[in-house]
């Protein structure tokens, strides 16, 4: 960069526009770069030199003259035939990876990303609902709750740094990483504020938890949802890419062996043999390439099938009823704590917005749980959900009798109810849906990792089997060819 | 020392209060005010406290600097119900009766008014708006207990009573001329006034130019806001940003505790009740209104309304009022040994 020359005038950022010099058009400064020298003068025209034949049409013209007798007929044959095979093998072993490697992905990359980023949304709400029914609980806070908090926050701080590691530097995927990243320890802060002035018996406390849940609300949930529905459309496209029929290498492959099938034929008829061990060599190789290509593939589309059907559509389904229930506790929650501060109308008269919330959940859930048990494909997925459904509904009843209390003005026992001193508490209901919704989606993991994995071992070795059984079939038809032209000699 | 105290407190306070309106007329305001709190010695000295500053007489003779009178030509906290009147029907309170239960709109987030103690294992409503919500369902259906307290938000206060959500709403409501176009109020329970609360070691000193490009949070549909937004320009600097607003008034002290306010605009008893949480803010300068809380009703409930100021007249003179707020208020207010203004129950004026 040092010696840059200044035989130009000096730049002006304003050139003045009725200056009668003709200007060089003005070119941003490159960065990096050393301003270009002297504009291209008269005096590099490149000459017009004598047309030139080229490689491509001097070789049409050869294998025209070598056309002329068997023997060359043979070899432009040979050459093409060798040419036709390794291209069906080179085309086979490319798709095979690209699909080889996106069945990877989804097994090993794309899916846990997905799970991931769900993970990171549940276990921030849960945080949230922990910090709201801790708050609700006072004194009574129990330590599993306090210590429920804090196992929420350092998952999602891990399934964070996770998520940052897998994601493209300065997508917006990382983005929404890093300012999720900035948003916790934030949040994590305002909650910390809120129990220290807690534990001095000042309101302001509620105000800072008030600040917290809404930094949840409006800033790291919408985020936290944003990543999961990009991790989501990752996952659908490593699967469309991995489920894409192979088209190219199957045409390739028809098309060798029709070729193979016509030299075998011309050989036939024109020296009455019926085999010629090179050229059926060859055209065993392509023939096992092929149906290798679509019976492989076949078999792996299906397991990827099977595993999108019977994993990963249950497993959104059960995500967004975790979702659900995690938002209903939280509301169920905030309604005694907020006491009907904050409303929403129904049918034009105000009503607690949090109420109506949990009612919204609930049925949410509850719609959830059915699309889930109808996914089900076993006993054992299925008794989780049938659980978390029975638990549901004694959660809801509960509920009810814990909202007419409330209504009623008995603040004291709806509270206790829910905080999980009073007798048939609707905490205990929350934590066994819950429960049984983690173990569902355990199961269901587990049922995409067997179907994934088998689809993705559908396809092991082909790529390599593909190039190794196509150079095979290449060399095949060369010996095959050279057979017949060697009785020329 | 004890004996000189009230003396000096009595010349020196008033006086700096009424600087401009010239010595002669404040040494008659100062003996006039002497004079009317004589009645009042004997019992604040039995409650233990110094005597203070406060007291009826002094609130009026304020009144002319500090407040505006309606367009009736009534000042707004002197336009209730008088208890006494009425004519029988009963319709109102006879509903809540019917109900067994009485339906009250209050805050959860003042600091000894209404506010859920976190302390509190049973997560029951303490302070002294809730208090009186207490002495009032006691009245009306003789069990103290019967309360349902509502949580309402400052800017949802009149619509609350308006739809018929809650029946009264107590909870640091101040009578304005505006609102009583919307809902009626019971007889004064207790005066304050607007006042500035920053951190201590801030250069703002009260509500005047010191102000001037300093962001300043208030509450949503609050009479600070309403100061506030008629004084830009005038009393305090047109440079003053005002546009923090929030739902409570104590979303300001965690706006302030986080930096991102300089000062807060509030009641003085709510801003008190920020500084108790808070050692490192304090009250700057003097309240710059007089103000009245009152139990906010529907214009319709005539005779609840009376019922309320029954409440109130027996609270006050049974020494309930006193009591509670000796247990909710004096440790916040009552500072430096001095007696705050909002110590002694405004006097009521019935229409």
């Amino acid at each position: 960069m040092g010696g840059s020359t200044v035989t130009t005038p000096p730049k002006s950022s304003t050139a003045p526009p009725g200056s009668g010099v003709p200007t060089i058009p003005a070119v941003p400064p490159q960065p990096g770069r050393p301003a270009s020298p002297t504009p291209a003068g008269p005096d590099v025209v490149p000459e017009p030199g004598p047309p030139r034949r080229t490689a491509f049409a001097e070789g049409v013209d050869q294998l025209r003259a070598a056309a002329t007798t068997e023997p060359g007929r043979l070899r432009v044959i040979g050459a093409l035939l060798a040419l036709l095979v390794v291209g069906f093998g080179a085309v086979a072993a490319w798709q095979m990876t690209d699909r080889a490697s996106a069945a990877e992905d989804v097994l090993t990359s794309s899916q846990p990303l997905s799970s991931d980023a769900a993970d990171i949304y549940a276990s921030l709400a849960d945080a949230n609902t922990a910090a709201a029914s801790g708050y609700l609980a006072g004194p009574q806070e129990k330590p599993a709750m306090r210590e429920r908090y804090q196992t929420d926050i350092d998952n999602a701080a891990d399934k964070l740094v996770t998520a940052a590691a897998n994601s493209r530097a300065g997508s917006e995927s990382a983005k929404t990483i890093a300012e999720l990243n900035k948003l916790l320890p934030t949040y994590k802060g305002l909650v910390e504020t809120a129990r220290a002035n807690n534990r001095q018996g000042f309101p302001v406390g509620g105000a800072y938890l008030r600040a917290a849940n809404e930094t949840m609300q409006q800033q790291m949930l919408p985020k936290a949802e944003a990543l999961y529905q990009r991790e989501n459309q990752r996952l659908n496209s490593d699967y469309a890419d991995a489920k894409a029929f192979p088209w190219a290498a199957v045409g390739l492959g028809v098309a060798a062996l029709a070729a193979l099938a016509w030299a075998q034929r011309r050989t036939f008829l024109r020296t009455n043999r019926v085999l010629n061990h090179g050229l059926v060599t060859a055209s065993a190789a392509s023939v096992v390439v092929l149906l290798w290509v679509v019976v492989g593939h076949t078999v792996a589309r299906a397991g990827l099938n099977d595993s999108y059907d019977h994993g990963v559509r249950s497993l959104n389904v059960l995500h967004d009823a975790r979702i659900a229930s995690l938002t209903a506790r939280s509301d169920e929650n905030l309604s005694l704590i907020r006491r009907g501060a904050d409303t929403t109308p129904v049918d034009g008269k105000p009503t607690d917005a949090y109420a109506v919330g949990y009612d919204t959940r609930i049925a949410e859930l509850a719609a959830k749980l059915t699309r889930a048990r109808s996914l089900a494909d076993d006993s054992a997925g299925r008794q989780p959900v049938k659980d978390a459904d029975g638990f549901m509904r004694a959660w809801k009843d509960r509920h009810g009798v814990a909202q007419h209390m409330n209504d009623t003005g008995d603040y004291q026992q709806a509270r206790d109810k829910v905080i999980g001193v009073g007798k048939d508490p609707t905490s205990v209901c929350f934590d066994n849906v819950d429960a049984a919704l983690k173990k569902a989606l355990v199961h269901e993991q587990s049922e995409f990792q067997q179907a994934a994995s088998g689809g993705r071992d559908a396809l092991d070795g082909l790529p390599y089997g593909a190039a190794v059984l196509a150079v095979l079939a290449a060399a095949g038809a060369v010996l095959g060819i050279g057979r017949r032209l060697s009785e020329y000699r | 020392m004890n004996a000189q105290r009230p003396a000096g407190h009595l010349t020196q306070r008033p006086r700096a209060r009424l600087r401009g309106w010239g010595g002669v007329g404040a040494m008659a305001v100062v003996c006039a005010l002497a004079l009317s709190l004589v009645p009042l010695l004997p019992r604040a000295r039995s409650s233990g406290a110094p005597v203070g500053s406060g007291g009826p007489g002094l609130a009026h003779g304020r009144q002319a600097a500090l407040e505006k009178k309606c367009p009736n030509g009534r000042y707004p906290q002197d336009q209730s119900l008088s208890p006494a009147g009425g004519g029988g029907g009963t319709a109102n309170v006879d509903a809540i009766r019917t109900r067994g239960r009485l339906v009250v709109g209050v805050d959860t987030n003042s600091y000894r008014w209404g506010y859920l103690n976190p302390n509190n294992a049973d997560g029951e409503l303490e302070g002294f708006d809730i208090d009186l919500a207490h002495r009032i369902a006691g009245d009306i259906l003789g069990d103290p207990a019967k309360v349902t307290f509502k949580a309402i938000p400052t800017s949802r206060r009149i619509d609350a009573i308006k739809d018929g959500e809650v029946d009264m709403v107590v909870r640091t409501m101040t009578i304005t001329c505006d609102r009583l176009n919307d809902v009626a109020f019971s007889a004064p329970y207790f005066k304050t006034g607007q006042q500035v609360l920053a951190p201590k070691n801030s250069t703002i000193t009260g509500y005047d130019d010191t102000l001037a490009g300093k962001k300043i949070c208030s509450a949503q549909s609050s009479t600070a806001l309403d100061n506030l937004t008629a004084d830009k320009g005038h009393r305090i600097p047109a440079s003053t940003d005002i546009g923090t607003v929030v739902p409570n008034q104590l979303d300001c002290l965690v706006k302030l505790q986080l930096g991102e306010v300089d000062a807060v605009v509030t009641d003085g008893a709510l801003a008190a009740s920020q500084a108790a949480q808070d050692p490192t803010v304090e009250l700057k300068g003097r309240q710059f209104t007089d103000e009245y809380y009152g139990v906010a009703m529907k214009r319709t409930s005539q005779d609840l309304v009376r019922q309320v100021n029954r409440t109130l007249e027996s609270y006050i003179k049974d020494g309930e009022w006193a009591a509670s707020y000796q247990t909710w208020l004096h440790p916040t207010m009552d500072l430096n040994g001095r007696k705050s203004t909002s110590a002694t129950p405004p006097e009521a004026h019935y229409q």
